[in-house]
């Protein structure tokens, strides 16, 4: 139960936020959220030394037992890892927010809300041991992402880059549902921790390839893979702290935290190691390639992002291999989980203070346009020490902790050349030199993204504000994060065993019963091996590129516009958008008769199609009424009548005929004996006769000009049909009669049951009473309708729209 | 006698189709009260026309032959609703008269920008 209730404890948090902040404004709404993020972190890390020991923690909450659906809260390495995560660089980026979002002109409460309803997903989703409530806080997440995206909602950038990372993570999130589903048919439970115990039965399932490709989809649009990672640099547009947060520290991590989840169940298919390494790959070699292109501070840190995801994606990938290697446990194949795990902290650090970065030279400066930037070395130099410990830990330079595990990563990538199954033996060459090249574009790009910023020549004149450094409380939460960055180099070993280990045992449970088993000790110098050679070749490439950067970047413009993924984007949400509107348009006309004839058409379908599919057809000889000469002149009356009203050209003959076509019918009711029929509808048709009159007169004379032969002709066809359709129904019905009538239920009660003899007139006020109550209140709306069509006029003023 | 009405029935139901699917507002409502009257009968027909008594019991003193009074109690409450509807569709076609001055349902099909 506890920990179930500590997920919902932000959301519950959330509903007093906008009290707060009515009533005590003066105060920023940050400080009374700061306290549960915080409070969520010391309580998750007393939790660490039972965990970093091998333990775990379960709690559940029955929320559907009839369907077996629970909230389970199962704590084990990964799980405590990143919930101090979400907690812990929550509370850093609550900190922050306070001093970025002016109290006075942001509206916070919304904010504070979307955030803590978000840090409830996020917990959710790393904790959910059950794939329903999984699947439901991971939607969370991408609702929250998206209210947060379009925190500026008067903006059409952020609108945009809402919906847009909206659509492609809800995409990836309906695909997960659905390989969720596939792997509880498979394993007939909905438990992650009982399905890896059943992986020999599952993976010879025929559903099993289907269940991980539509999970990998659901991962790789929330970690922003290729090609879905477009909808990244549009949520840039959500103020800093929530990218600082949101898209890069945490939720873009989900994805990475779904493949280490399930590398104990899909590690056996060489498919799962093929996608999850070589589209992480591409997407870390893509992305920093690109990330050059970009002018906008935020924009190079989006792509960085993505590329540092592809990173870690691609060591996940790798980390599955060593499913496939005897003995594993003893060779370098066991460097590419731990350092996953490893990048992934130290990623979470140093890109969090970076984007605070980017966001204090925002608010200090009014731009983030790195053209315009430049020189703000002396003028912020706390905020450029900053950025330089942040972007050299992630060009992987000693002594910051990115150093450490870009190391490992490229061990991870070197050792998949001996690897010798899934034609890893051909092709596996290419992993260390794609590694490699990215590898090259991430120091560029790091390099740029502080240099172009804080060195070369300042220019006052292209900023909207004159710069100077940020408030001390803006540097707290980056600063933190810097010393953090540093501190994890001199104490890698220490975070390997009480965060690293346990999440790696999680992982590769097939390698490790606990985490103490995890044979990974980081060195800082493993002598001049490979990798070295590798990383001084990768310095001293990246260094010569970034110091010929302005001659080469404009190259990028040669890359046509239309041939870019959001170009593709763009045209499908149009085309789908034009071709739904034109879709409807075809067949919703605005034209009643379109609408009708549709109906009609149905009523006869349908109808007849019941009559063939039950031989319905049936025509009784027997019981039949005798046929009297009244009834016969009575019927001549009404064809009669019925004609008349088909061709008469004038109103006033129709509305006498169609008063003739009711009183034939009032003969009709007394010739078959139900003189309260008649009675009224003798009452009914000359009040309707008289209503019609009074209208006629407003009305206009019947033209029928407009309608051409063909238009009739349909029309004509359509009323046989119906009109065939209802007289085999009047047969059939009267023909076969599946029960026995409660008519003589009535004939044989009405007198002493109910006291009354007219039987019809009990059956209305007595038995069904109701039938008559509602009766009255259809009238009544029809009287109300009408007082109000002709008493209230819509006044022709219309109302301020809201666009203009 | 049931299978003469069935074919009336549906004569009824046949006119006012095809008044219903015409663009003129009046021969609209027209059409929806010929429609009324066709539901009439074939409530009426459903129960069987037999019967030599209309179902009243008088004094207490039963006679064995009724008409059945069950579809009579039916349309009776749907003689009643009929009527308020078709009081409701003639107001809503004067004051749409009025407004837009036109009785042809297909140009009041509405505007690109009026939706």
């Amino acid at each position: 139960m506890l920990l179930v209730m500590l997920i919902f404890l932000p959301l519950i948090a959330a509903l007093f936020i906008p009290l707060l902040y009515k009533k005590i404004g003066q105060i920023h709404t940050g400080w009374f959220v700061l306290p549960v993020p915080a409070a969520l972190f010391i309580y998750y890390s007393t939790l660490l030394p039972s965990i970093a020991e091998g333990g775990s923690r379960v709690s559940e909450l029955q929320w559907i037992p009839s369907l077996d659906i629970a909230f389970i809260a199962y704590i084990d390495g990964l799980s405590l890892l990143f919930s101090l995560l979400i907690t812990g660089i929550g509370s850093l980026v609550v900190l922050y927010s306070i001093f970025y979002l002016d109290k006075h002109r942001e509206q916070l409460h919304n904010f504070y809300v979307y955030l803590l309803m978000f840090m409830t997903a996020m917990l959710g989703v790393v904790q959910s041991d059950h794939l329903i409530s999984l699947y439901l806080f991971w939607e969370l997440t991408s609702i929250s992402s998206f209210l947060l995206i379009g925190y500026w909602y008067t903006r059409d950038r952020s609108r945009f880059g809402a919906l847009k990372s909206m659509m492609i993570t809800v995409f990836g999130g309906l695909m997960m549902l659905g390989g969720f589903v596939l792997l509880a048919i498979m394993g007939g439970t909905y438990s992650i921790r009982e399905l890896i115990g059943q992986v020999p039965e599952i993976s010879n399932h025929d559903f099993f390839i289907w269940a991980l490709v539509l999970i990998l989809l659901g991962a790789f649009t929330k970690s922003a893979q290729f090609p879905f990672y477009i909808w990244l640099p549009d949520a840039m547009e959500a103020p800093t702290p929530v990218s600082a947060y949101l898209h890069s520290a945490t939720m873009v991590k989900a994805g990475l935290y779904l493949v280490a989840r399930f590398t104990p169940i899909f590690a056996v298919s060489s498919t799962w190691v093929w996608l999850v390494t070589g589209i992480g790959l591409f997407t870390m070699f893509w992305a920093s390639f690109w990330a050059l292109k970009q002018r906008d501070l935020k924009g190079i840190l989006a792509f960085s992002t993505v590329s540092q995801l592809g990173l870690i994606m691609s060591l996940l990938g790798a980390s599955a291999v060593a499913f496939h290697v005897e003995d594993a446990v003893g060779t370098y194949f066991v460097y590419a989980g731990f350092a996953a795990v490893f990048h992934l902290i130290n990623h979470a650090v140093f890109k969090g203070s970076l984007f605070m970065i980017a966001g204090i030279v925002d608010h200090e400066t009014g731009t983030r346009d790195i053209r315009k930037l430049g020189g703000l070395m002396s003028l912020m130099p706390i905020s450029f020490t900053i950025a330089m410990i942040g972007s050299f830990s992630m060009a992987g330079l000693p002594p910051f902790g990115g150093f450490l595990s870009k190391e490992m990563f490229l061990t991870g990538m070197l050792t998949l050349t001996e690897f010798n199954l899934f034609q890893f033996d051909t092709w596996g060459i290419l992993f260390p030199v794609i590694a490699c090249i990215g590898s090259v574009f991430t120091f560029i790009y790091s390099f740029y993204f502080v240099f172009h910023t804080f060195a070369g020549k300042h220019k006052p004149e292209l900023l909207p504000k004159k710069a100077h450094e940020a408030p001390i409380g803006m540097l707290l939460s980056p600063a933190f994060l810097a010393i953090l960055v540093i501190v994890i180099f001199i104490i890698p070993n220490v975070v390997g065993d009480w965060l690293v280990k346990p999440a790696v045992a999680a992982i590769q449970p097939f390698l490790y019963s606990s985490p103490q088993e995890v044979p990974v000790d980081v060195a800082y110098w493993h002598g001049p091996n490979t990798e070295f050679f590798m990383t001084l070749g990768i310095f001293a490439v990246g260094f010569l590129m970034f110091w010929t950067l302005r001659k080469w970047q404009k190259s990028y413009d040669l890359y046509p516009e239309s041939l870019t993924l959001n170009r593709l984007y763009d045209n499908m949400m149009i085309l789908s958008d034009t071709g739904a509107n034109r879709f409807s348009r075809l067949y919703m006309t605005g034209f009643m008769r379109s609408y009708l004839v549709y109906m009609f058409s149905f009523v006869i379908i349908i109808v007849l199609g019941t009559f063939v599919l039950n031989e319905a057809f049936a025509v009784d000889m027997n019981n039949l009424a005798p046929v009297g000469l009244y009834e016969i002149v009575i019927m001549l009356a009404m064809f009669g009548s019925i004609l008349t009203i088909l061709f008469s050209k004038s109103r006033l003959t129709a509305i006498i005929a169609l008063g003739a076509v009711g009183y034939t019918v009032a003969l009709f009711f007394v010739i078959f004996r139900a003189p309260d029929l008649a009675l009224t509808q003798l009452v009914i048709e000359t009040i309707s006769v008289a209503l019609f009159l009074l209208a006629f007169y407003h009305l206009p004379q019947i033209s029928r000009k407009e309608e051409r032969m063909r238009f009739r002709l349909g029309n004509a066809v359509i009323a046989l049909g119906v009109g065939v359709t209802m007289t085999l129904v009047a047969l059939a019905a009267h023909s076969g009669k599946a029960l026995p009538s409660i008519s003589e239920f009535y004939k044989e009660t009405v007198y002493t049951e109910a006291g009354g003899g007219n039987i019809v007139n009990v059956i209305l006020v007595d038995y069904r009473g109701f039938d008559t109550l509602f009766e009255i209140a259809v009238l009544g709306i029809a009287g109300i309708g009408i007082i109000t069509l002709i008493k209230l006029r819509l006044s022709k003023k219309e109302g301020q729209h809201e666009n203009k | 006698m049931e299978i003469i009405m069935s074919v009336v029935i549906g004569l009824l139901f046949m006119a006012a189709v095809y008044l219903m699917l015409s663009k003129s507002l009046i021969r609209i409502i027209i059409g929806t009260g010929l429609l009324s009257h066709g539901a009439h009968l074939l409530l009426l027909t459903m129960g069987g026309l037999g019967g030599n008594a209309p179902p009243v019991v008088a004094d207490g003193v039963a006679v064995s032959d009724y008409a059945d009074p069950l579809p009579q109690a039916l349309i009776l409450t749907a003689i009643v609703i009929s009527f308020a509807v078709t009081s409701f569709f003639l107001v809503v076609a004067y004051r749409a008269y009025q407004e837009l001055g036109t009785d042809n349902m297909e140009l009041m099909k509405g505007t690109e920008d009026h939706e």
